[in-house]
């Protein structure tokens, strides 16, 4: 010991301070144009993200990815700008912007410093409205998707969460199939394929218009009443897929990657949709399962074996029922045995009631790290357009911390009984099957198949 | 609290044990940002036992006198905080942001493991943590393509006896052989109160804020003063153009390309860093309108600094080919992008939006109490001077199209090139279902 220093003891915490999300109004254009305004005084900044109901989902089949190539396509020209020049515009300003589509909506989104927000706003409305879709730019954004897919089969993170999505989800789901199309898909797309689900789904009546910053509403809506305010169009209809597994009954699928040092592992099922009744107990469920450094997956897997980096469990929250996984890379020898674990823990949390501690472990980093989350304009904002994606009441933020503290003991155990799925389990190891696959079938958990880096089956 | 013209309210005061104490009041939000930087990274490790400050930062959250392993995380995680701990060349810092009235808390813990480490370690938690460290090697380098960049790259720019050369990571073999001395060893000579920055950002009053670091860190005992490191200086230019060819498990080309540029904090570092923005920062940049936009060459693009502030600083290209893209013309075709830049220099226009799009991210990066309480100890730990934050904006207006200029010509030229060239190893060519992969846009 070098410090004979007295050791304090441990302190009390003072008194909580006041925390309230900050105050947002909601606006209608007249043309059908919906805004979201949280008025933040505290930096010169604006973020506002322009959402369109136009997401992966409203791809039609055997032309996945035109939902992204569309909202990319966005910020790669104009009527009146070609790509660079558009991108100078942006950049002059100091503008930060990105574009692109998840499975519900297209977004794009603009962080500018207050004094340039008007400008920032007419070049929204300009990409929004006015997109060119030229030949040359849709022809490089697909090549560009497709160096994307052939690095994705060198690069296991990404490879094990492609391939689980494919394993899991009936062939005939949107969610079977990655978000940006695959290499046929994409292929297949024209530019009359961009422009005609531009027509069909950027319609002013399916766009929300998020604004978190130093802008208030008043001006927020004038300044968008100028540049979209005579924006016509029509009714956009809602679009939804399959969200049925594939499977109901447990099965093992090893991707191929020879001689790979570790192997990435997911292990899950379909979840449930992000607006299902069950959301806070599934939450605090998933929190103390794999959703915290200290919950039972990561200690058990990093911390009592250290078969890994790390380890946690996820449900991938869409409108409709996106993934639960449970994630994590371990050392190529020990792939069954963490599989082994993971199962135990999954089955422990459906046969046992949690422990109190572990659930007010949970509950109080849930509804103390809320004010830490919404510290910057992006956060506002992103937390506001899940709001508008999933129709959340308009008091959800206010409530959201006495709704965590809500959940029992009891609702977490029924939350796991009824949301985790032991004999529906996936697992997905992308790694190396001479190393893997003799174990994992001596587990006995299911059939194992193997399978190259595009999901291919190999025999052997 | 306004930010009045992007200046943030500094103060600072010096404990007796040497501790530098920086505070940035803000009461937007009942959010503090505790933040702590111990002055010690790779360059300070010993032959033989490369990856040790790293695998000695896992060990920080093993527990200390009053503490239980991995009681760090949980007790943070139950005051509905957020925390981390990050190792680089220089400096390993440790970080909680928390809701304010849970102050103290982070503070006991922060001075029980500066104070009172040694009791908690035990072999059984270094063989975890060591096995966890090894795990993180395979899962950021050794099993993701191109991974190896973050250790050859400085291997390729800094001489073999320098304390920038070596991996951060560690070898297996080295952390293989870190013992619990090591870990007391390193402990006694680099976790001292003279050794670290504490920074604090956030929702309090800075009268408590001192009382509570003084009760807490006040009577930790000073350390005896750490070993100096080996030779920093380096040559203004590598004097040649260095080049590495890595054959590994990846589908396409990617080239680093790297320059001997000036520490972090001098004048001509800002110089270099608006010089990077223009070649590649975003979409509007040199690199990727020629490579990516127009010659259809690049899949990406995108440059950025170190930012190392002793010896020398990397300024680096990064640039991954298009599928049937050989990695010859690849390079070529970059380092004529350099060698325009030199030649003609940069407009007027590209500085503007560089400098724009600087200030952007500067005025968005001070939202956040950790961030802000970050850079509080990077300033204190380099330069004594956590106040050089609020100067920063200003700086980057100070650069000159001249100076750019006279950066690119001394430093960009081909005597201070370093290429480090990813290429699909034999028999990893890629196939893409539905399409030929080599298909090219000339």
């Amino acid at each position: 010991m070098t410090a004979a220093a007295p050791r304090m003891r441990r302190p009390v915490p003072g008194a909580t301070r006041p925390y309230h999300f900050p105050r947002f109004e909601l606006r209608r254009l007249s043309n059908g144009v919906q805004l979201v305004v949280a008025p933040i005084a505290k930096l010169p900044l604006v973020t506002i993200i322009a959402l369109i109901d136009a997401g992966a989902v409203c791809d039609a089949q055997a032309r996945e990815g035109v939902a992204q190539l569309t909202a990319k396509l966005l910020l790669e020209g104009t009527e009146a700008s070609d790509g660079a020049e558009l991108t100078e515009r942006f950049e002059r300003l100091g503008a930060s912007v990105e574009s692109h589509a998840d499975w519900d909506v297209a977004a794009v989104s603009v962080t500018a410093l207050s004094q340039n927000v008007r400008e920032a706003l007419a070049l929204l409305a300009e990409v929004l409205r006015s997109p060119a879709f030229r030949e040359r730019e849709v022809e490089r954004l697909k090549a560009e998707r497709n160096a994307e897919l052939l690095q994705l089969q060198a690069e296991p993170r990404g490879l094990a969460d492609e391939l689980f999505s494919r394993f899991l989800y009936a062939p005939a789901s949107r969610y079977a199939r990655p978000d940006g199309g695959d290499a046929e898909s994409v292929a297949a797309i024209t530019r009359d394929d961009i422009e005609r689900f531009y027509r069909a789904r950027y319609q002013p009546a399916a766009v929300t218009i998020v604004v978190a910053g130093d802008l208030r509403a008043d001006r927020a809506e004038s300044l968008l009443a100028e540049t979209l305010g005579d924006w016509q169009g029509a009714r956009v209809q809602a679009v939804t897929t399959n969200d049925a597994p594939a499977r109901r009954t447990r099965a093992i699928h090893v991707v191929a990657k020879p001689d790979a040092p570790q192997s990435e592992l997911r292990v899950g099922h379909v979840g449930i949709p992000r607006t299902h009744p069950d959301y806070f107990a599934v939450v605090v469920m998933n929190a103390v399962l794999g959703g915290l450094f200290s919950s039972r997956i990561n200690l058990n897997l990093r911390e009592a074996h250290g078969y890994t980096y790390g380890a946690f469990s996820s449900f991938d929250w869409r409108r409709q029922a996106g993934p639960f996984a449970v994630s994590t890379a371990v050392r190529s020898d020990v792939t069954d045995a963490s599989a082994r674990e993971i199962l135990v823990e999954i089955d422990r949390m459906r046969s046992e009631r949690i422990m109190q501690d572990e659930l007010s472990l949970a509950t109080s980093y849930l509804d103390g790290v809320f004010p830490i989350r919404y510290e910057t304009t992006a956060a506002i904002a992103a937390a506001l357009a899940n709001k508008v994606i999933y129709g959340l009441p308009d008091d959800f933020f206010d409530r959201y911390r006495d709704r965590v503290r809500a959940v029992s003991a009891e609702d977490v155990l029924s939350a796991a009984k009824t949301h985790l799925q032991s004999e529906a389990l996936q697992l997905v190891v992308v790694g190396d099957p001479a190393v893997v696959r003799p174990p994992l079938e001596a587990l006995q958990l299911g059939p194992v198949a193997v399978y190259d880096a595009l999901g291919r089956p190999l025999s052997t | 609290m306004q930010f009045t013209s992007m200046r943030i309210p500094i103060e600072t005061f010096q404990l007796d044990n040497g501790l530098f104490v920086s505070l940035s009041e803000d009461h937007t939000a009942p959010i503090v940002a505790v933040n702590l930087w111990y002055h010690v990274g790779s360059a300070n490790e010993r032959v033989g036992r490369t990856g040790f400050a790293h695998l000695f930062e896992h060990m920080l959250f093993q527990g200390s006198a009053d503490v239980a392993a991995n009681e760090h995380f949980e007790l943070i995680q139950r005051a509905g905080g957020t925390l981390n701990g990050s190792t680089w060349l220089d400096r390993t810092n440790y970080f909680e942001t928390v809701p304010s009235h849970q102050l103290e808390l982070v503070l006991w813990l922060e001075a029980n493991r500066m104070g009172f480490l040694l009791p908690a370690m035990t072999q059984q938690k270094l063989d975890t943590q060591r096995d966890v460290v090894k795990n993180e090697r395979r899962w950021s380098m050794d099993n993701q393509p191109y991974g190896t960049w973050w250790e050859k790259l400085p291997a390729l720019c800094f001489p073999a006896n320098h304390p920038f050369h070596h991996s951060l990571i560690g070898s297996m073999d080295d952390l293989s052989a870190a013992s619990l001395e090591d870990v007391a060893q390193f402990f006694r000579t680099f976790y001292t109160p003279d050794n670290a920055v504490l920074s604090i950002a956030g929702d309090f009053e800075p009268k408590e804020a001192r009382a509570l670091v003084e009760k807490h860190f006040g009577s930790i005992a000073r350390g005896a003063g750490k070993p100096p490191l080996a030779e920093m200086s380096m040559p203004p230019v590598f004097g040649q153009w260095k080049r590495e060819v890595v054959p590994d498990d990846v589908m396409l080309p990617r080239v680093f390309m790297a320059f001997l540029s000036a520490p972090f904090g001098t004048e001509e570092y800002y110089a270099a860093s608006v010089c990077a923005a223009v070649l590649g920062s975003r979409k509007g940049s040199r690199l990727y309108r020629a490579l990516v936009r127009d010659r259809q060459i690049a899949a990406e693009a995108q440059a950025f600094t170190y930012d190392l502030s002793k010896g020398s600083d990397l300024l680096v290209l990064d640039v991954t080919a298009r599928p049937g893209i050989a990695v010859e013309l690849l390079e070529h075709e970059i380092a004529l992008e350099v060698d325009r830049l030199v030649a003609e220099g940069v407009t007027a226009d590209e500085m503007e939006r560089a400098k724009k799009l600087i200030q952007t991210d500067f005025v968005a990066s001070m939202q956040s109490a950790g961030d802000r309480a970050d850079r509080l100890s990077l300033f204190a730990t380099y330069f004594g001077n956590p106040s050089l934050m609020n100067d920063q904006v200003e700086r980057y207006q100070a650069v000159t199209v001249e100076r750019v200029n006279a950066f690119a010509r001394q430093r960009l030229r081909e005597d201070n090139r370093a290429s480090l060239v990813y290429v699909p190893k034999e028999g990893a060519e890629g196939e893409l279902l539905g399409v030929g992969a080599a298909e090219e846009k000339q």
